[in-house]
């Protein structure tokens, strides 16, 4: 049987990749955030899951607006960095585990969630910085990856509970996989996005670190209260891109209803956001 | 098409929904178009005429050609398809932020430094000073 050994909420801020790959992380600006991490490194390191499940959203690379799935699965042996129009970002592509994802789908459907299966998709940094995040540079992801891609960009994202209910979906079909290489098979789920940020408008700028704390303690302690929060107050409160946190609620619906916080990090601002990092464990 | 939404309140802020996606799709399209290397090169030779491909408004076109970030999301487009324009530019989103909020792009990384724009007074218009205008009523 396979083994859920965490859940990683993290922020996924292009500026954070460039900083990677252009090698500022020791610069004034960018060293307290990468400073901060660190302990998150070190337990992914010490974890080493063999499957990293990250649910993450597409910015006008893979999908655009001629087509526009609420929730996407990639089921492909590989994913290639995407060009998000400064030609793709230098780091190893994705390797998939089409076995277990298409396990999932198969699962997902017959639990009566109707995701988009997806053969061919590049995925950009939505789902690459969060790889850099918890692994650095090394030159092949550790893992395999299975990207479920969800639209937070075309209004109206998925609700907070359905992303809560998909992420207990995605658990039910994790706990059912039966593949050949299922017995210890250790699976990490990202939710990532956020956390308050706004790009767009005169209100351009806008972070609520207040807001991101509190996301955080609601989404450990009352993920089936806090995942009622209407559209309108994560957009008034956390800024029109802090929509994104709808994602972490997968995240969250993977983990048992009883979890422990490995690993929190708040940290303002990396580019225009303010950028979380959390990581959880079922409780034991 | 003119029903409220229960955050055409939030000052300074284009969701964008059905009607602003209706009404900029053409114009997201083009900039979804400058993802590949071949489309940036014609469009660098001759912006003009790579908009000729491209079923925009006058005003969407006015709008492309001085870059104006602001207007672009007042006609539909979206941050994430316009900021392909600001990237073939080489401006950075601090720099579009900038732009968009009326202060330079060094101004406005400055005021992220400083802990970012701040929620209070900017949860409603009618109680916004820091922001400008509602973006609340399409055309």
């Amino acid at each position: 049987m396979t083994a859920v050994v965490g859940g990683i909420g993290t922020s996924h801020v292009p500026a954070v990749g460039a900083a990677i790959d252009n090698d500022k992380q020791h610069e004034s600006y960018w060293r307290p955030y990468f400073d901060k991490i660190q302990p998150a490194r070190e337990w992914m390191a010490a974890e080493q899951p063999d499957v990293c499940i990250i649910v993450y959203n597409d910015h006008a690379s893979a999908f655009s607006l001629r087509l526009i799935p609420t929730f996407a699965l990639g089921v492909a042996a590989e994913f290639q960095p995407a060009d998000e129009g400064y030609g793709p970002r230098q780091v190893p592509a994705a390797q998939g585990h089409p076995e277990l994802a298409w396990h999932l789908a198969e699962s997902l459907i017959g639990d009566e969630f109707d995701i988009t299966i997806v053969n061919e998709m590049d995925v950009d940094h939505g789902l690459t910085v969060p790889l850099s995040v918890m692994y650095g540079e090394p030159e092949e992801w550790p893992c395999r990856i299975i990207p479920i891609c969800v639209n937070v960009i075309q209004y109206p994202p998925p609700s907070g509970k359905r992303c809560l209910s998909l992420g207990r979906a995605i658990r039910r079909a994790l706990d059912s996989y039966e593949g050949s290489d299922a017995e210890g098979l250790r699976v990490a789920v990202f939710g990532t996005g956020g956390m308050s940020h706004q790009l767009q408008g005169e209100r351009a700028g806008l972070v609520n670190p207040a807001f991101d704390i509190a996301f955080m303690d609601e989404l450990i302690a009352e993920p089936d209260v806090s995942c009622l929060r209407p559209h309108a107050e994560y957009i008034r409160e956390a800024g029109s891109e802090g929509i994104e946190l709808v994602m972490w609620f997968v995240m969250r619906g993977v983990l048992d209803d009883e979890v422990e916080e490995v690993f929190r990090m708040n940290h303002v601002p990396t580019s225009n956001t303010s950028n979380g990092l959390l990581i959880l464990q079922n409780a034991q | 098409m003119t029903s409220a939404r229960d955050y055409d309140d939030i000052p300074g802020t284009y969701v964008f929904d059905g009607r602003r996606s209706q009404q900029g799709y053409h114009l997201n399209m083009f900039c979804m178009s400058l993802n590949d290397e071949a489309n940036r090169e014609r469009f660098r030779a001759d912006e003009a005429t790579y908009l000729d491909g491209f079923d925009l408004t006058p005003q969407q076109r006015t709008a492309v050609f001085e870059r104006d970030w602001l207007g672009l999301l007042q006609l539909g487009g979206n941050i994430y398809y316009t900021f392909k324009l600001a990237i073939f530019d080489g401006l950075s989103m601090q720099d579009v932020g900038g732009a968009m909020s009326g202060i330079s792009g060094g101004e406005f990384a400055q005021m992220m430094i400083d802990g970012g724009r701040s929620i209070e007074d900017n949860r409603r218009v009618e109680e916004s000073t820091g922001t400008r205008s509602s973006a609340g009523q399409t055309s």
